[in-house]
């Protein structure tokens, strides 16, 4: 378990190995797998997985109060125990795989944008969406992280910032790889920037896998 | 028999200043708000709603005045803040949710809400959202507007941007062993006031005697060290100011003319667009971020009359 805050985050170590490590981030209301998904087969490295608060194993805070970055946080505390990385984000965890790639330009050695639950987020305008106390559950997931984070803003501007970062700072040709189907607009707009790249994630991940 | 004590001379002492008659923890689904109370328990809720960095205390002169009148006064510390509980996250959605718990404690029936700073953005975006809940809505130096955007390239803007998430995200690591740092009564008050220029050392040394607790090494403020000034995120000025026009319940916006480090610094001119029809926004001239602080009987004069008179 690591720490981040009041919460304890569950980094799971899926298989050893030596070499950069494959993290991989999960989505909405999902938990990581319990063994390596088969895509990552050839992964020379030893790939983890983290569980974000209010998931998995994480801790379920009182009361609610997420945001996609204080979930990029989440993710942070697995690199710095991890060093480098090369990051797999599945729908929620796409979006903040991808801020991550470009605020840790330097130890995120590539990140691979993949379908799944909450990829779209809440839009990209404010509306006058509501405010409502939910019942608990002693059980992940956190009902305030499904309802939070279902409607967290992605402002397409806001998102490409991070990929800007990724392409400036990361001295990589493509250190982001959109592999998602399904492009809303946050991810649509990232997808057209100069240096993201576009495949599969086993491609992806064997591109990666090549870098020093 | 001993003499009482001269109250004029207890630490923190401040003319007017006036704790609240009741004060009690509410509990938002697990998460302790301490609500602070003023005025008679019978009487017209009316509610307060501190800004960013702030706790309900701030409101020790403003409330009591407004209590006077005749009306039974709600303020409350948000999570993190004053005597409420220290959580695992904090967010806008958490603060206004929490909000909500407060009012449906107290009321079903649409309340006067003024809002202070954040407080006041705060206000806006649930009068928009659930406008049941307000009868009039009071909004004190808390309407933020977009900011000049400095000069510079594309490529400054995302090193800049860059340097700022990673020095966070940093803190962020750090934050499971982060405390306040300890210091004597005078250096908290001397601290408070580099925030807070214009308020004066009285009132200064009054918000540590309220707002902050003595440890073993020092003084230090009660806000949860996990909170820091800063932070980003996708949120943009205007979607606060765009809200405005919508308001359907009678609004006053209150603005100091003088900048100051925890003010938005937004111009009557920027805003006047978006002021509601039939309502108003007032310049108070001479004065900060902190109106009803520093003019307490003007501010709470403006809003009595505002209201109407008493309750």
């Amino acid at each position: 378990m690591l720490q981040h805050g009041k919460v304890s985050l569950a980094l799971h170590r899926l298989r050893e190995g030596d070499g950069r490590a494959l993290l991989l981030l999960h989505g909405l209301g999902d938990q990581s797998p319990v063994k390596p998904p088969l895509w990552c087969d050839a992964w020379n490295g030893p790939i983890a997985a983290l569980d974000f608060t209010g998931h998995g194993g994480s801790t379920i805070p009182r009361g609610g109060g997420y945001s996609a970055e204080m979930l990029l946080a989440d993710s942070d505390i697995a690199l710095a125990e991890l060093g480098t990385a090369t990051v797999v984000g599945r729908g929620l965890g796409a979006y903040v795989a991808l801020l991550l790639a470009g605020t840790r330009a330097q130890a995120v050695r590539g990140a691979v944008l993949v379908d799944g639950p909450g990829l779209t987020g809440g839009g990209t305008q404010p509306t006058s969406s509501s405010f409502v106390v939910l019942e608990e559950r002693d059980t992940p997931p956190d009902p305030y992280a499904l309802f939070e984070m279902a409607r967290d803003l992605r402002p397409p501007d806001y998102a490409t910032i991070f990929a800007r970062m990724a392409v400036e700072h990361s001295g990589l040709d493509e250190p982001i790889t959109v592999a998602a189907v399904v492009r809303p607009p946050w991810l649509a707009a990232v997808a057209d920037e100069m240096g993201i790249g576009q495949g599969s994630t086993r491609e992806a991940l064997a591109a990666y896998q090549l870098l020093s | 028999m001993e003499p009482a004590p001269d109250p004029q001379s207890e630490l923190g002492y401040y003319p007017g200043a006036i704790a609240a008659q009741r004060e009690y923890v509410l509990q938002a689904r697990g998460v302790g708000i301490a609500v602070h109370e003023w005025g008679d328990a019978s009487a017209d809720p009316l509610f307060l709603v501190h800004g960013g960095f702030d706790f309900a205390r701030t409101f020790d002169v403003f409330a009591p005045i407004i209590a006077d009148a005749g009306w039974r006064v709600i303020a409350w510390d948000q999570r993190g803040h004053g005597d409420s509980e220290h959580v695992e996250l904090y967010s806008w959605d958490a603060d206004m949710r929490d909000a909500t718990v407060v009012m449906d404690s107290v009321t079903d029936r649409p309340a006067p809400v003024i809002g202070h700073s954040k407080g006041g953005s705060m206000v806006i975006q649930l009068a928009d959202a659930q406008p049941f809940r307000f009868s009039h809505v009071v909004n004190i130096d808390g309407i933020p507007y977009r900011r000049p955007v400095p000069d510079v390239s594309d490529h400054e803007r995302t090193r800049m941007m860059a340097s700022d998430v990673s020095n966070w995200l940093d803190l962020r690591r750090q934050v499971a062993f982060a405390s306040r740092k300890p210091g004597t009564f005078e250096e908290l008050a001397r601290r408070r006031g580099r925030m807070n220029p214009r308020l004066s050392e009285q009132w200064l040394q009054h918000l540590v005697r309220v707002g902050a607790r003595e440890d073993a090494d020092g003084w230090r403020w009660k806000i949860d060290p996990a909170m820091r000034f800063g932070g980003f995120g996708p949120w943009r000025p205007e979607w606060t100011v765009a809200r405005l026009p919508g308001l359907p319940m009678p609004f006053l916006g209150l603005l100091g003319t003088e900048e100051e480090p925890m003010g938005w610094g937004t111009l009557p001119e920027q805003i006047a667009p978006f002021v509601p029809e039939g309502s108003r926004c007032v310049v108070v001239d001479g004065v900060g971020h902190f109106v009803h602080i520093e003019r307490p009987d003007l501010v709470a004069g403006m809003v009595l009359e505002f209201l109407g008179g008493s309750s």
